[in-house]
């Protein structure tokens, strides 16, 4: 299985301060994975190194063969930040419209993610009178108008009750089907069963890199929760 | 050919944005008229409003775009859609000139609107055309929105955005010449006035009014039209791919 994404040797420092340190990451192809780790754990900075818009990142970041951020990536990695980033004042085509300009999409696909993320309904609501699940697909839905062969998005299901966290993630699970390599970020930790691989990134320093079998198998766990204790424990001690 | 595809789609959302909020809109096109109504009706003198009339023209809707084009860009660098987009293929100088393009839409009919109240309902008569008189004024508006998408640059939240109005708006107005003619300044503060960009654009405004020749004003405006395109080629810059 061929990798999209690897890191070798990279830091990241703001200010004094280090927020990643010498991580060795490869992202391989085709998969849910999972990133997770609390907040300010460094997960948003590992994805803002993947996508380029870090900055002061040192080590080699490289994403499907490129160097991250590189112009050519523009149209093959999406990204949805943190912040869920649309347009709150348009409604949802509007936003959707406004985002195909952007990355250069075929006209139809705006009809097609819409039936995807399920939204056809809303597509003339404004985004601001949605709910947060909502507002979360719209989010997702920008971020697969490209049919980008990587999509990266910072903490899509944050503060969903579990029925639309499940919606969400029936989604991905169908982009993963068609190929396409999902990473994706949480501080939820129940969300872990649901990816077929885990990076579990604590203090600026990834503290595992496997499925989720292998690793409950090697920290001798019963849950993802207890887990990321043990090898939490393990890193300070 | 897609890189002006994509200037015209930033410029379109913009004004979606914009036309979406009926209250900024009513502000922004009805509270300069009022204001202008209201000088001409406090000075209560057609000959004294005639010589200032066109300054306010042009000074209203230079700080209502100023404050217009500082909040929606800071909105823009703070919401996170900014950050998304340039990891598009959107570059920044696309994103520059949409909004630019937007608020000059906005810069033509507010100034349209705020110019016809002055003539037609406070009796505003200028020495030489109206029409060049308008352009002056919209130039003036541009102004006050290359001023604002740079200041967002510097701004973290609206409330920084909105001490620049008397950090670097309000002494532009105290020392443009509206209150106290430029020669009659000290002359430290005759030198500091040539250098401030809103001098130079109701200077602008007023040599129409007066009626002297075309030289003067396009001299003006063309120092203005410099300083526009400077703001913009640096803010543009400020719109920094990678950040911290």
């Amino acid at each position: 299985m061929s990798d999209v994404a690897s890191f070798t040797g990279v830091s990241v420092r703001r200010g004094k301060a280090t927020v990643l340190s010498e991580v060795n990451l490869t992202l391989p192809a085709g998969q849910i994975i999972g990133l997770l780790g609390p907040s300010g754990a460094g997960k948003s900075t590992i994805m803002r190194a993947l996508v380029g818009v870090q900055s002061k990142v040192s080590g080699t970041v490289s994403v499907l063969g490129l160097p991250a951020g590189s112009a050519s990536l523009a149209t093959r990695v999406a990204y949805s930040t943190q912040a869920s980033s649309v347009f709150d004042d348009l409604n949802v085509r509007q936003n959707l419209e406004f985002a195909r300009t952007m990355i250069g999409a075929p006209a139809e696909r705006v009809d097609a993610v819409l039936g995807e993320v399920g939204l056809t309904e809303y597509a003339n609501q404004k985004v601001e009178n949605l709910s947060g699940g909502q507002r979360n697909r719209v989010s997702l839905a920008i971020a697969m108008l490209g049919s980008p062969e990587l999509l990266i998005l910072d903490e899509p299901t944050v503060g969903l009750d579990p029925v639309l966290r499940a919606e969400i993630w029936a989604i991905f699970r169908q982009l993963a089907n068609t190929g396409k390599t999902l990473l994706v970020s949480s501080h939820v930790m129940d969300e872990a069963e649901r990816c077929d691989r885990l990076i579990f990134v604590r203090d600026g320093r990834v503290i595992a890199n496997d499925t989720l079998a292998n690793i409950l198998l090697t920290t001798n766990s019963t849950s993802a929760e207890n887990a990321f204790l043990a090898l939490a424990r393990k890193q300070v001690a | 050919m897609k890189s002006l595809k994509r200037t015209f789609a930033i410029a379109h959302r913009v004004l979606l944005t914009i036309r979406g909020d009926k209250r900024t809109v009513g502000l922004m096109f009805v509270v300069p008229s009022l204001l202008v109504g209201l000088f001409s009706w406090m000075f209560n003198n057609a000959a004294v409003f005639d010589k200032v009339g066109g300054r306010l023209v042009g000074l209203f809707p230079f700080v209502v775009m100023f404050l217009a084009a500082s909040i929606t860009t800071l909105k823009e660098r703070r919401s996170g859609t900014l950050e998304r987009f340039l990891t598009t293929p959107m570059r920044r100088g696309e994103f520059i000139g949409g909004y630019a393009l937007a608020f000059t839409a906005m810069a033509l009919v507010q100034t349209g609107i705020t110019l016809g109240f002055a003539i037609y309902v406070c009796g505003f008569s200028t020495q030489d055309s109206v029409w060049l008189l308008y352009a002056a004024a919209v130039v003036n508006a541009l102004c006050g929105m290359s001023l604002g998408l740079l200041a967002s640059a510097f701004a973290q939240t609206e409330f920084q955005v909105i001490q620049f109005m008397p950090a670097f708006i309000f002494p532009q107005i105290i020392l443009g010449g509206l209150f106290v003619p430029l020669d009659q300044m000290p002359d430290a503060l005759h030198t500091v006035s040539d250098w401030l960009p809103l001098t130079h654009s109701l200077r602008a405004l007023v040599n129409i009014t007066d009626g002297l020749p075309l030289a003067d004003v396009m001299h003006e405006v063309l120092i203005v039209a410099a300083v526009c395109a400077g703001c913009l080629l640096l803010g543009s810059l400020t719109l920094r791919k990678r950040t911290a």
